[in-house]
């Protein structure tokens, strides 16, 4: 028994560790535990079952992230997971981890602030420009590249870039 | 057309939640159809990333009315087997695009609706439909601002630009009326606190419509006749062919996989 308990410890280790590994299809420098989309690991009789959460209700990358979850236990020697999406609690950007928010900037992403204007109509919003660091920023469109993106522009450097929406 | 229609046993709840799916799919298809074709490349994303979240939304729902309903049926059948009389959507979404203004009317009557209706839904009794109330309120947040703005950058704009989107508000007034309105199957469903009462809805519905008509310089029509039909399978002309466009492939070719 407690041998048992011991091996499901250690491989429920295993496979978060692998499936925490997984980026991002489309913002490949955060993996789905920066983001907070890997969402729980658990065993059952020795299988593993894998929750993840989606940022967007149709976004697109759920199906190859929970392929790419597959394809990384495979390699770890885990035999093949069940993948379970999970809508509650909703995904939100305060998830996001302290590390995924300064590797987003550095890729050139503006991370998502703390904001209670998503529900203002004509609300303002203050961005900071992750190239310059300049506030002087605009948005151009509430929806940018990706459902999770908004497209905004730096008035001082000029330069456009991404946002990642407070959600 | 070689594949048969499915049949739905339409309880209560089945049916309330496929209302609810084929308004998401179906102007989440008409959204789709601006694809490449959105008067700037920003509103071309804008229009297929709104679209996109309503076909998340339409999956998660119709998926949860498979379940429910425990006859096989899955979220593609729902979608791609029933004939016209089968879908349940409101008459406002199926509604032609017409010109940008008329595409950002009907989006903003209905977002401003969805907004409303998906938070209330938050504290459905049903946990399944009160988390897919819980991330389609945030998304339909983002519907509601995006819409609103366009409104009034039309309404406010140009002449032209204003005479279209009075027109499309004139056009679009009398599909509004079937939002708020509740059929018989539904009551049972409100009573138990897994659905809500639509009427609730429509004194902050309208104040926040007549607050953004009036600050673009529109206004709404004085008339209250209101058509119906859409809840009960009894669509325009229009939704056939939205239909054979969207079916015509797993009608044509049953079963096929990529």
């Amino acid at each position: 028994m407690v041998a048992a308990a011991l091996d499901d410890a250690d491989l429920r280790r295993r496979a978060w560790d692998a499936a925490a590994q997984v980026v991002d299809p489309e913002i490949p420098v955060l993996t789905i535990a920066d983001l907070g989309v890997l969402r729980d690991v658990r065993i059952h009789d020795g299988h593993v079952e894998v929750a993840i959460t989606p940022t967007y209700s149709g976004c697109p990358a759920m199906n190859m992230i929970a392929l790419e979850i597959e394809l990384a236990l495979e390699r770890a020697g885990i035999a093949r997971p069940t993948i379970r999406t999970v809508l509650s609690p909703a995904w939100t950007t305060d998830w996001m981890s302290e590390e995924g928010r300064n590797k987003l900037r550095e890729y050139g992403i503006a991370p998502p602030q703390a904001a209670s204007s998503r529900r203002a109509l004509f609300g303002e919003q203050q961005v900071t420009c992750p190239q310059c660091g300049s506030q002087n920023t605009e948005l151009l469109s509430e929806f940018g590249s990706t459902s999770c993106k908004a497209l905004w522009r730096c008035r001082c450097c000029r330069e456009p870039f991404d946002y990642f929406k407070c959600h | 057309m070689t594949a048969a229609n499915i049949t739905v046993s339409e309880t209560p709840l089945v049916l309330y939640t496929l209302r609810r799916a084929d308004d998401a799919l179906i102007l989440g298809h008409r959204l789709s159809e601006w694809c490449g074709h959105a008067p700037m490349l920003e509103e071309d994303m804008a229009l297929a990333n709104m679209g996109l979240d309503l076909l998340g939304q339409a999956r998660e729902l119709y998926s949860y009315a498979a379940r429910v309903e425990g006859r096989g049926n899955d979220e593609d059948k729902f979608a791609y087997l029933r004939d016209v009389r089968q879908y349940r959507n409101l008459l406002l979404l199926e509604q032609p695009n017409g010109d940008f203004a008329r595409t950002m009317v009907r989006q903003f009557f209905y977002a401003t609706f969805a907004d409303l209706f998906w938070r209330a839904m938050m504290h459905s009794s049903d946990p399944t439909l009160a988390a897919i109330a819980a991330k389609s309120e945030k998304e339909s947040a983002y519907h509601v601002r995006h819409s609103s703005e366009w409104i009034v950058r039309l309404g406010d704009g140009t002449e032209e630009s204003h005479r279209r989107a009075q027109e499309a508000i004139d056009e679009l007034w009398a599909f509004t009326g079937e939002m708020f309105e509740t059929c018989d199957s539904e009551r049972g469903l409100i009573d138990a606190g897994i659905a809500i009462d639509p009427a609730t809805l429509r004194a902050p519905w309208l104040k926040t419509v007549s607050d953004v008509v009036r600050e673009a310089t529109l206004a709404l029509p004085s008339n209250d006749w209101m058509q119906q039909g859409g809840r009960s399978g009894r669509h325009s002309e229009h939704l056939g062919h939205l239909l054979s466009e969207l079916q015509s492939m797993p009608r044509t070719f049953p079963g096929a996989t990529w």
